[in-house]
């Protein structure tokens, strides 16, 4: 694993709806392709040839029934699942195929309940990193998710909303060239959720990583993502571009618009909406 | 910088606030029942204080033979001779060493057969079978054997309380081990751990209280093999020290091995409750 030298991330200067489109991608970040991925359970097929390139630095949300393969998808991307077949690529900023540093946040925050909420981000870095400046990397980006005060305490102490910005901090202290996030917010609370959305988007717009999303909150999607992908039954239903600005506010009309549209595409086929 | 200042996040805080008052106003209502200072640490002793000052009365006016059970005052007083004589912490330091070098044997195999049974397959499959088998046989009937094995010296006292608590320690490392969370097994080798700082720093840490219940119940079990072993076969120790005063009917000195092994056993649980809510501070079962 290559070790990253970390800086304090920048606050962003972008105001809200200002005319850059796109998010600049960040130095790290890879470029992810995909080409005939299929995964079969036993006589169970998941993914049924996904071809699929997400650019770097892109927001990609990916979004379908349960049991739709979209987790499938995401769990083969980080390497926790090997694909029955079919090829996956990493490409650098230079096109070169690449090793990603990758990094995933679950639906559940998964920190280890014996270490402090610093010492759970400090997991996320490379071992044998020096002890203090570890801790203060860990530091800076708890500060980023406004959990800097929380630094000395069991995990067991935090609510469930700040118990996900430490896995967000754990998973973003490595700087990752691609960050999964696999339901991230399904247990959050609504308003906790919006919150967290902001702080999503905030962290993706300064580190510009390569970003797959896993939700089955078309809402959410939409206000996230540059670009909606519904799977179907394994395949590709829809791959649907959402060219706003970020950030996005709740409750803007050609958001809600998109937002119905891919609802009734993933509901259709039931004959639903 | 802070974007979780939206109207919706702020009436989340006021939201937050109310419901803390709420809990707070009951909190108080629940204070007006008044405890005494230390009422709850002095709580637990009231009902072993009343028997001794009953056993006491008892003896004194006459209703209990000193023949068949010697007053507390006399069980005192054999304390205060053979503490004088030497022979009492003589004999309390050779159990206690004895205790201690067979939780340490035997606690040492268990714990590492645990570990290695929970993390490997290959051993688990060699090994475990086998454990099951031998942990059934009560290892206290293995007396006998051990005394033509060994005699009557440090040997036998040493393997019989070894494989006391061995099985103890042994069942409850492996469950603790297996049955450490698997998600949080899974994002460690996400998060790039393996081999010994997985084990470090997932495996160890989430099976420990399970072992911490494994070594409490081996301080039970390594007391009561002791007891047995040195009554039937020792030269020296508290065991011993109780057998010899039975053959003088001192019923003080027998009682006074019994209550200095109530002593023992009752320490060794403080000391190991202590070291569990060090270790396990982070849960907060244990917080207090």
């Amino acid at each position: 694993m290559t070790v990253i030298t970390h800086e304090r991330f920048h606050p962003s200067e972008a105001v809200e709806f200002d005319e850059s489109p796109a998010v600049t991608a960040g130095a790290g970040a890879a470029a992810i392709t995909l080409s005939g991925l299929e995964k079969s359970f036993g006589a169970n097929r998941v993914l049924r040839g996904i071809n699929l390139h997400i650019p770097a630095g892109q927001f990609v949300a990916v979004i379908g029934k349960s049991g739709c393969g979209k987790s499938t998808l995401l769990r083969i991307l980080m390497g926790l699942d090997e694909p029955t077949s079919g090829e996956l690529h990493f490409e650098g900023a230079d096109g070169a195929e690449i090793q990603p540093n990758a990094r995933i946040v679950f639906q559940e925050p998964r920190l280890l309940p014996w270490l402090s909420v610093a010492d759970n981000v400090v997991v996320g870095l490379a071992e044998g990193i020096e002890k203090k400046r570890a801790r203060a990397e860990a530091k800076a980006v708890l500060d980023e998710v406004q959990l800097a005060e929380k630094a000395g305490e069991w995990p067991a102490r935090l609510s469930g909303g700040q118990r996900q910005r430490v896995a967000l901090a754990r998973a973003l202290i490595s700087k990752p060239g691609i960050l999964a996030l696999d339901e991230p917010l399904g247990a959050l609370d609504a308003l906790t959720r919006i919150s967290m959305q902001q702080l999503l988007n905030r962290v993706w717009r300064e580190l510009g990583c390569t970003t797959v999303l896993v939700t089955h909150d078309v809402s959410e999607a939409v206000h996230l993502a540059d670009r909606v992908i519904v799977l179907e039954e394994g395949r590709i239903a829809l791959d649907l571009a959402i060219p706003y600005p970020h950030p996005r506010r709740h409750g803007n009309p050609a958001l809600a618009e998109l937002e119905g549209r891919l609802l009734s595409a993933i509901l259709g086929s039931e004959g639903g909406h | 910088m802070s974007t979780f200042d939206t109207p919706f996040a702020r009436a989340g805080a006021e939201a937050g606030k109310t419901r803390a008052g709420g809990a707070r106003s009951g909190g108080a209502r629940a204070g007006f029942r008044l405890t005494l200072p230390g009422r709850d640490r002095l709580l637990p002793y009231l009902v072993p204080v009343a028997i001794v000052a009953l056993w006491q009365l008892g003896c004194s006016v006459g209703w209990i033979s000193s023949r068949i059970m010697p007053s507390p005052a006399d069980v005192a007083s054999a304390f205060w001779t053979t503490t004088i004589s030497g022979q009492l912490p003589e004999d309390v330091l050779v159990s206690a060493g004895r205790a201690f070098a067979g939780l340490l044997v035997g606690g040492s195999i268990g714990f590492l057969l645990g570990i290695a049974n929970g993390v490997s397959k290959l051993s688990e499959q060699l090994t475990d079978t086998v454990l099951q088998m031998l942990r059934t046989i009560p290892h206290l009937a293995m007396i006998p054997l051990v005394i033509l094995w060994f005699g009557i010296g440090e040997e036998s006292k040493l393997f019989l309380t070894s494989l006391g608590v061995l099985f103890p320690v042994y069942l409850n490392t492996y469950h603790g081990v297996r049955n450490v969370d698997r998600d949080l097994i899974e994002m460690g080798k996400v998060y790039g751990m393996s081999g010994w700082t997985l084990f470090r720093k997932v495996i160890f840490p989430g099976a420990l209280p399970s072992i911490f219940v494994g070594l409490r119940y081996a301080l039970g079990i390594m007391w009561l093999t002791l007891i047995v072993s040195e009554s039937i076969a020792a030269s020296s120790g508290i065991g011993h020290m109780a057998n010899n005063a039975r053959e003088f009917m001192m019923t003080d000195v027998v009682v006074l091995a019994l209550v200095i092994y109530a002593v023992l056993g009752k320490l060794a649980d403080i000391v190991a409750r202590a070291l569990e809510r060090q270790t396990l501070k982070w849960n907060p079962v244990y917080a207090k």
